[in-house]
């Protein structure tokens, strides 16, 4: 800051400290003229209400020193007056990254020993699995569910059914980098007719009950503006992160009506990355714990 | 008669009477969302009764509806008895009474339909805070117009505390307040990121230091030298905790922000003017306190007297535990859990809530012509049901808090945390519940008051009484 807001501040709160000091001083002691201890000032309000002239209680006044002391001891030795650094030398990001040096000298070596084994190894370790569970339950829960079985939107990680893929670097490349998953908007385009017919055909390919008229339009359509991203069967892309439509899982709810919805609205999926706040030695356990969860 | 020698009891009746009224409201809106807590279903799938709605909607009516109506009711018509002389200007007087009312229904109103400009304690949106303004200023001009045309030389301790109250609210909202209108619903703060979060807590913390603190002291330094029949402790002890109070108090807004993106000088400053903020707070309660010395016996059978001497404790309890959270490294165990929860409301409920009780309970047979409430004897359960009530929630929240504080830091040897946020959730439950309880008491203690307000006001005429020129 400029200097002159510097000076601004410490004038000011310094002042106010003093004040405050020069206050209880001048108070403490009896002035010239004023009633005399255990009498009462001599002004009365409202009938009734007077007030006595007692001294301030010494210990209470012992206790407002000591804080005042206290407050210039501290911005002597912190930063609070202006550019003033303070003498310690204290700032918040200093002590962030003096703890973080802490951390990392005494965590980082458990985790680089995990992280010298094959991510299905580690799947077997009790240990790493611990380890890996509690990072699940403080960063994946929140979408995917302390079961890791998920939610509308959040897959279930538990079923052996991938978007991306499921070997093990794949899994750890999606905690890594995270993920988007673009389902476009049909609904213009396709107008709710066709919208409908698509569905049909859609909850034919994983046998469930449908208007077969309907489904056969409908696979017509499919086949010219779905199958880029579903493939000709229907049986999805890993690369694009495209479901596979024959299985009869659903992200986003297989009901007639929300398949509607899903191709008239289109869907966006986020996985969010983890690279950089939890470091590749952790996301290679976290791997390990939700590759094992359906590698029992 | 002449209503010039009168004084006006009738501005003072209505806000006494809203008083209770908006307790009522604001402490069961409380308990609802409290309940909601202990068991989340009651949200009833309806956004208008959510958690996140009704929590704004509660805080305001506390504070500003019944705080605020206690607040008027009392200085209206201490402002008058111990100025000698009718309020300033009738009209000004029930347009702010009108106007208030007005405001907490459209609060009322507004923040359950979630429409919000997100700053704690100054939700409502700016055609609101135009209207608050407006009603403060009229405020001001009848309150510092009466001091104006007092009829007696010196001014009491009293009515420094309501002007300091006054004036400081008025610069705070107008301030923390202006903000870009994009529609008739929503605005923007002008402020941008920390300088809007300092300006907020800066508002947030003297809302508290001036609304909460320095109002209620001046009711306290009317009531309790009258209810006891005694001349106030000590005169110097007043003067240096009012300007010893207010100078600091002004500072303290960044210990709502330890641990931020706040620079560090602002966050030092914060912690060691809350820490001088003790001695000038406790001087209040010394007052308060020592006032009674010599007629302490007067406690074992006046109610009145009960709520608002265990209201100074109360106060003086919060105003020690404050200071003690405000130093950072107790902060960062204490922020963000319900500690803070349990401290705003050992202030809320022991010291807000208590001495306005204690107030309207003396008022509200002096502005209706009665001796005495209805029944004593309820007063007297109010009291205790008022008391346990309180102590439940405060033991609660402290123990909530601070096991979530540290289950939130608990490390293990592999340095992954010791619990996920769930399940500090699951530990809170049944402290949630205890707290339920105590804010179910504290609202049952209302009921009480009213039901004796009733009765006590049923067949009453208002009362009138002669501005007395002579001492």
């Amino acid at each position: 800051m400029s200097s002159f807001w510097s000076w601004w501040i410490t004038i000011i709160a310094v002042g106010n400290i003093l004040a405050c000091y020069w206050l209880i001083k001048w108070a403490s002691k009896p002035q010239p003229g004023e009633a005399a201890t255990g009498d009462v000032t001599g002004h009365k309000w409202d009938e009734t209400l007077e007030e006595y002239n007692n001294p301030l209680p010494r210990w209470w006044l012992w206790m407002f020193y000591a804080t005042i002391l206290f407050g210039l001891v501290y911005l002597y030795l912190y930063p609070g007056l202006g550019n003033w650094k303070g003498y310690l030398g204290w700032t918040s990001h200093g002590q962030y990254e003096k703890e973080m040096e802490q951390a990392k000298a005494k965590y980082d070596p458990i985790f680089a020993a995990f992280a010298s084994k094959p991510i299905p190894d580690l799947a077997q370790d009790p240990a790493a699995l611990k380890v890996g569970e509690r990072l699940f339950l403080n960063y994946c829960a929140n979408c995917h569910g302390s079961t890791a079985t998920g939610a509308p939107g959040f897959p279930n990680l538990t079923d052996n059914d991938w978007l991306w893929g499921g070997d093990p670097q794949t899994i750890k490349t999606t905690i890594l980098d995270g993920r988007s998953g673009a389902m476009p908007a049909w609904g213009e385009i396709l107008g709710p007719d066709k919208v409908d017919k698509v569905a049909e055909y859609v909850l034919s390919l994983s046998g469930r009950s449908h208007d077969a008229e309907k489904a056969a339009e409908g696979k017509a359509i499919f086949q010219t503006n779905c199958v880029a991203c579903h493939g000709p069967d229907g049986k999805g892309n890993p690369a694009l992160g495209a479901p596979n439509l024959t299985d009869n899982v659903w992200l986003y709810g297989g009901s007639p009506g929300t398949i509607r919805q899903t191709i008239t609205h289109g869907r966006n999926g986020h996985m969010p990355a983890h690279r950089q706040f939890l470091g590749e030695n952790k996301v290679h356990v976290l791997a390990a714990y939700v590759y094992s969860l359906s590698h029992r | 008669m002449d209503t010039a020698d009168t004084y006006n009891y009738k501005v003072v009746r209505q806000f006494a009477v809203m008083t209770i009224v908006w307790g009522i409201v604001g402490m069961l809106v409380g308990v609802y969302i409290a309940a909601e807590l202990v068991w989340p279903q009651l949200n009833l799938d309806v956004p208008w009764l959510t958690f996140s709605r009704l929590r704004p909607l509660h805080t305001n009516a506390v504070i500003f509806a019944f705080g605020g109506s206690a607040l008027f009711a009392t200085s209206y018509y201490v402002v008058q008895r111990t100025c000698q002389t009718r309020l300033f200007s009738d009209g000004l007087a029930t347009f702010t009474f009108w106007g208030w009312q007005l405001i907490i229904v459209l609060a009322a109103v507004s923040l359950p339909l979630g429409i919000t400009s997100s700053k704690e304690y100054a939700e409502l949106e700016w055609p609101i805070d135009l209207l608050i303004a407006v009603v403060w200023v009229a405020y001001a001009i009848v309150f510092f117009g009466t001091i104006v045309k007092r009829k007696v030389s010196h001014i009491y301790v009293a009515n420094w505390f309501y002007g300091a109250f006054i004036l400081t609210i008025a610069v705070l909202h107008i301030f923390n307040n202006l903000e870009y209108p994009v529609s008739l619903t929503k605005s923007y703060s002008i402020y941008p990121g920390a300088i809007d979060a300092m300006v907020q807590w800066w508002y947030g913390h003297n809302a508290v230091g001036f609304f909460l603190t320095a109002g209620f002291l001046g009711m306290m330094y009317y009531f309790i030298p009258k209810q006891a029949q005694r001349p106030v402790y000590s005169y110097r002890l007043s003067v240096v905790h009012f300007w010893a109070l207010i100078s600091t108090y002004i500072w303290a807004g960044p210990h709502h922000l330890h641990y931020t993106a706040l620079p560090d000088w602002a966050q030092s400053l914060g912690m060691v003017f809350s820490l001088i903020l003790l001695a000038p707070s406790w001087g209040g309660m010394i007052n308060g306190m020592m006032t009674l010395s010599g007629a302490w016996h007067k406690l074992r059978d006046d109610p009145i007297l009960k709520f608002l001497i265990v209201s100074l404790s109360f106060y003086g309890m919060s105003t020690f535990e404050g200071p003690m959270m405000s130093i950072k490294t107790v902060n960062s165990l204490s922020h963000y859990t319900d500690w803070t929860i349990g401290h705003v409301h050992s202030g809320a409920l022991g010291w807000v809530g208590l001495v306005s009780i204690g107030s309207i309970y003396f008022l509200i047979p002096k502005l209706f012509g009665k001796e005495r409430m209805y029944s004593v004897k309820a007063m007297e359960v109010h009291f205790w049901i008022a008391t346990v009530g309180i102590v439940l929630y405060i033991a609660s929240m402290w123990i909530s808090g601070v096991m979530q504080g540290l289950m939130w830091r608990a490390v293990n040897d592999d340095g992954t945390l010791t619990y996920s946020f769930v399940e500090t959730v699951k530990a809170m439950h049944p402290y949630y519940f205890v707290r339920f309880l105590g804010g179910t008491l504290f609202l049952s203690g209302m009921l009480i008051m009213a039901w004796n307000a009733v009765k006590t006001i049923s067949g009453a005429t208002p009362a009138t009484a002669t501005a007395n020129q002579s001492a």
